[in-house]
């Protein structure tokens, strides 16, 4: 099975054997336990759901306590549903380790993007900024939205200043440079949406 | 912020000798040509020294058949075979950009005197 939740740790370089530089992604991937297998008989569709990183023992509630006994896993923070080629094999109690990626690997990372809080056109949508100088007072406003009387409208979907960032994001087609499975370590080239310590689901590239 | 640094570290070169602008290198570099490896030499001057850890670049400037060639080089790459001093120079800057802009005997460096 190739998913893995993990954690964003920072970006470096590294070369590689031909002795170029690539800019590179850490992450620190699992150890993920599976909890619940979800199959098309009992539950209409298949599934797995990995759990990552322990609970605190003052944070685990009745419901959440009764859900990781059923299935015999310690409680676990984050959990989430992976529906990839090859989860048919485990069972709950297992356990998934970056050892499933090797480099090489083409991925799909999915993150929360670093929230910008109420954004303009220019930062949100590369808007043109107006003239700094010769009595211009157009700095960076959005300019005109839409014609008059008709259609005495604004369209939907036009382009205006809003909340920008903090939005499920996934970057296709990454490579994984390497894996150091005694660190649990992911090195994935290129940037990943997020901050660091952010919480990232790796699966096999879908193109 | 430690994994990363551990990761670095690992790609560090265990010994790099100590140079710095001004200083005449020869900088042995590792050439593919043809499936084949060889080493090629690269002489000149150091104009400067930058970042730190495995980003640390330095530029080299020589001046091959009139015309001015610089070549930035990461200094823990393994193209690197062997970096050579072969003259210590007297600058008063770290940067050594007005070099760009002499000519001839105006675009010496000054040996360092011990």
């Amino acid at each position: 099975m190739k998913g893995i939740l993990g954690k964003k740790v920072g970006m470096t370089q590294i070369f590689n054997e031909n002795g170029e530089m690539i800019p590179v992604t850490v992450v620190e991937a699992g150890p993920c336990a599976v909890v619940q297998k979800k199959t098309e008989e009992i539950d209409g569709y298949n599934s797995i759901q990995l759990g990552f990183e322990d609970l605190k023992e003052n944070k685990i509630t009745k419901p959440v306590k009764g859900h990781f006994e059923k299935y015999g896993v310690n409680p676990k923070k984050y959990i989430e549903e992976f529906q990839v080629e090859g989860s048919e094999t485990l069972e709950p109690g297992d356990e998934v380790k970056v050892d499933v990626f090797s480099a090489g690997d083409v991925v799909d990372v999915t993150g929360v993007s670093k929230g910008k809080g109420f954004a303009g056109t220019v930062k949100r949508w590369n808007f043109n900024t107006g003239p700094k100088t010769h009595g211009s007072r157009n700095y960076r406003r959005p300019g005109s939205i839409g014609a008059g009387s008709d259609p005495a409208r604004v369209f939907k979907g036009k382009k205006m200043p809003g909340h920008m960032g903090a939005e499920k994001v996934t970057v296709q087609n990454l490579e994984v440079v390497k894996v150091d499975s005694e660190k649990n370590l992911l090195l994935v080239k290129g940037a990943i949406p997020g901050p660091k310590k952010g919480l990232l689901t790796i699966k096999a590239a879908v193109k | 912020m430690d994994l990363i640094k551990a990761i670095e570290q690992d790609q560090l070169k265990e010994e790099v000798p100590s140079f710095g602008p001004g200083d005449t290198l020869k900088v042995h570099v590792k050439v593919q040509e043809g499936g084949k490896e060889r080493i090629q030499v690269f002489q000149g001057i150091v104009i400067k020294k930058k970042g730190g850890g495995i980003q640390e670049t330095f530029t080299v400037r020589k001046i091959s058949f009139g015309v001015g060639v610089e070549r930035v080089f990461p200094l823990h790459s393994p193209k690197i075979a062997k970096i050579e001093v072969v003259r210590r120079g007297d600058v008063r800057r770290a940067k050594l950009y007005y070099l760009r802009e002499r000519r001839g005997k105006a675009a010496q460096v000054k040996e360092k005197r011990f």
